[in-house]
């Protein structure tokens, strides 16, 4: 299953502008990009555009706003994020973000999404098994 | 369970189980989580009852797969809704015109056909994002720039097909003209190519648009006459150099003149890249980096006086406020132009147009870029607009965030009437527009930005202006409720000037297509005609800009 997953991810392109501001972020994603785990490469794909590290990236931009010195306004830096909470506003979507449909993230690349943004991804990795339902 | 109007659950269960029986059932989507993503995300109408909400959506993976959909739709009578990437949000979002209708996602069909870099076209199915074209690119570093769009994850199909625009050079913006050659599902489930595709063995099907016999590319956007499964689009071969530059004028009457050289460079094919009109001394327009820009940090902060003056002034302009332009070198009318070629070429061509500017207003001022000839470094430094080089990213979704210090928004809406590309064009939508504000209580009641100070249209498409005015979508209700019966005032005194939308949403297509009204509406019923003729069981995107099929004419919604 993990197996398919991760071939059908590596048939999409393989993003390499999603973060435009360092020259030498760019160079190590195009190198690193097929080694980067299933979740980094969906986040890549369809998220850093819009919340990558930098300064002009509409959701970093608002997500600063909403919590000022309180959480990074960066979603690969947050600690608090749940695998949930990420499937929620992907599925739901909030202000200019629209809803994601599974024609563009599946349940599965969406739990590796999830698995990713809250740090969660090696015991799903590692751990066939012990993985949490909801990630399987 | 959601149903077609008319269609029974029993019937449209098995309709589905057939869908499934083609696509798979994990590719079938009725329940209203899934159903939620197919909403118009933007849509003023959120929760209302006249919402416009899919029944299921089915997403096929190949074009035989289409065929099916369609030929089973027949055997049922069953509505449905095509859609490339579905991201159309400020004019519809991936919600149908007919509610209940099912949504053909066509995201799955995403493969790159074929980019050819030594006659630089590329031909690609409807799920292929800007983002998708552009990374397969640049892997295989082919030599060719994309025109894209602000909305990188936008598909090259359904962008021309709804008559999207880009920002590089004329020839490539205009993302319907720049296609070559379409394959279509037609109502009946039978394929059809045009152009040279209609040619078994031609090897030209992105090379020569025009096959032989009537062109009928056109019926296949903004309508509903087939589902198109491929096309191809041309592409600007990778130019050696980029240069943008600013051309500035410094008094209210030289935007006569302006615009006289705007048309001129463009016209001449001097100037290729979009020319985006700004007015400095009134903090209005701009080009769509420094919108961005906006959005992203907030409105700069301009003197206490200087606002003053601003909003003292009528239709943009006080004999004061010229006097503090002049004074403060702050130039009343601007426009952006970029040139892509050989350096030398750039260089003499950016040459030109100062000349062209001088001879008409002798003390106009000009600012220019480096000439661009690293695209990566350009786009990183942020200087220029990525998209005007053909980068696509998501920058401008900015607009309705927290960001710039702006209130949030659900989403918005555009209104974008074509006006005639002239300064008293310009000046005439501000005066007609601006009245309707002061005389309509309604227009005072909702926020709408664009207008105020002074509207600067877009050049997007040569040889006319865009005027675009958005709505913010709230969670307000009444708020939103009175900004559609706004937008439809606007509709009704844009067409009083002969001042026609070039794209809309579904919610106001068939007002606006009852603007094109020549001779008892000669077009629409020309539509319909073919419409009857091509779908005579009305399955295909009823109603789509307007154009209902037989069963459902007169009940429209
Ligand atoms: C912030 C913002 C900025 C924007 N900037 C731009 C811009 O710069 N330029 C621009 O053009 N637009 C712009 N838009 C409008 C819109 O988002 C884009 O045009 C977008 O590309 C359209 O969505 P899409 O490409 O996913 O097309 P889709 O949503 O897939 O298609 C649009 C419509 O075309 C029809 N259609 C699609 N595919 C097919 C098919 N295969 N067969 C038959 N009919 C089909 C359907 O009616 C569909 O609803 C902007 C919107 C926002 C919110
Ligand atoms: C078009 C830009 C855009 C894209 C693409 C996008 N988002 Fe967002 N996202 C936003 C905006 C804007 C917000 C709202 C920020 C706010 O509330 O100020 C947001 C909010 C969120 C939040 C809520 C954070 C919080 O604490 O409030 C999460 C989680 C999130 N996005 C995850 C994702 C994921 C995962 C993806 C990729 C699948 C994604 N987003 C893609 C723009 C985007």
């Amino acid at each position: 299953m993990k197996k398919v997953l991760l071939i059908s991810i590596l048939a999409l392109s393989l993003t390499s502008c999603g973060s435009r501001k360092e020259a030498a972020d760019d160079q190590a994603k195009e190198t690193l990009a097929p080694q980067a785990s299933a979740g980094k490469q969906v986040f890549d794909k369809w998220c850093a555009y819009c919340h990558g590290k930098g300064e002009r990236f509409p959701g970093t931009v608002s997500l600063a706003v909403k919590y000022g010195e309180d959480l990074p306004a960066a979603l690969e830096e947050r600690e608090d994020l749940t695998p949930e909470t990420v499937s929620l506003f992907v599925r739901q979507g909030v202000y200019s973000m629209p809803p994601f449909r599974k024609t563009e993230i599946t349940d599965e690349e969406l739990a590796a999404l999830g698995a990713y943004l809250s740090h969660t991804e090696n015991l799903a990795d590692d751990a066939e098994g012990v993985v949490p339902p909801e990630l399987q | 369970m959601r149903t077609p109007p008319g269609i029974s659950e029993v019937e449209f269960s098995t309709a589905l189980q057939a869908f499934a029986n083609v696509v798979g059932k994990e590719w079938v989507f009725t329940s209203d989580e899934d159903l939620h993503t197919y909403r118009d995300a933007y849509s003023p109408l959120r929760n209302e009852p006249d919402e416009r909400v899919a029944s299921a959506a089915v997403a096929p993976r190949s074009v035989e797969e289409v065929q099916e959909i369609v030929r089973i739709a027949n055997r049922f009578s069953i509505p449905l809704y095509a859609i490339s990437t579905g991201r159309n949000l400020g004019y519809g979002g991936s919600a149908p015109n007919y509610s209940g209708s099912v949504v053909v996602d066509l995201k799955r069909m995403n493969r790159v056909i074929e980019v050819n870099d030594s006659n630089h076209y590329a031909i690609v199915e409807p799920g292929v994002s800007y983002f998708d074209l552009y990374n397969y690119c640049r892997e295989k570093k082919l030599k060719v720039w994309l025109d894209v769009p602000d909305p990188g994850w936008g598909s090259l199909v359904g962008n021309a097909l709804d008559h999207g625009v880009g920002h590089t050079a004329s020839r490539f913006r205009n993302h319907f003209d720049a296609h070559c050659g379409m394959e279509v599902v037609l109502p009946s489930g039978e394929l059809l190519r045009t152009g040279m595709g209609a040619m078994p063995k031609s090897q030209t099907w992105a090379q020569y648009k025009l096959g032989l016999g009537p062109v009928v590319d056109g019926l296949f956007s903004q309508s509903n006459m087939g589902i198109v499964t491929k096309m191809g689009f041309w592409l600007m071969p990778e130019p050696e150099a980029f240069l943008q530059g600013k051309v500035m004028v410094r008094r209210y009457d030289d935007l006569h003149d302006l615009v006289e050289v705007l048309k001129y460079v463009e016209n001449m094919a001097i100037a290729p890249g979009a020319p985006e009109m700004a007015s400095p001394l009134l903090g209005a327009g701009g080009d769509t980096k420094t919108l961005v820009d906006i959005f992203l940090n907030g409105p700069p902060q301009l003197d206490r006086n200087h606002s003053e003056l601003i909003a003292a002034a009528e239709l943009g302009y006080s004999r004061k406020l010229e006097q503090y332009g002049l004074d403060n070198n702050i130039p009343y009318w601007s426009f952006h132009v970029s040139f892509y070629g050989p350096r030398k070429v750039v260089e003499a061509q950016w040459e030109a147009v100062q000349d062209i500017m001088t001879e008409r207003v002798s003390d106009a001022i000009f600012q220019a870029h480096d000439v661009v000839t690293d695209r990566d470094e350009a786009v990183r430094k942020a200087e220029v607009y990525a998209q005007n080089m053909g980068v696509p990213n998501l920058e401008f979704f900015a607009l309705g965030t927290r960001g710039g210090g702006l209130p949030p928004t659900r989403g918005h809406l555009f209104f974008s009437p074509v006006i005639p590309q002239s300064a008293e064009g310009i000046l005439e939508a501000n005066r007609v527009f601006n009245k309707a504000v002061n005389d309509i209580p309604l227009l005072q009641q909702v926020p709408m930005f664009n207008l105020r100070p002074f509207s600067l249209p877009t050049a997007f498409y040569e040889r006319c202006f865009l005027l675009v005015l958005g709505f913010p979508v709230l969670d307000d209700p009444a708020i939103n409720k009175a900004t559609v019966a706004a937008f439809r005032e606007l509709i009704r005194i844009g067409a009083e000037h002969g001042w026609g939308e070039y794209r809309t949403s579904p919610i106001f297509q068939d007002q606006v297509m009852q603007t094109y009204s020549f001779n008892d509406n000669a077009l629409l019923r020309f539509h319909e005609t073919i419409k009857d003729a091509l779908d005579p069981n009305g399955i295909l995107s009823p109603g789509r800009y307007g154009i209902w099929p037989q069963n459902l004419r007169g009940t429209k919604p």
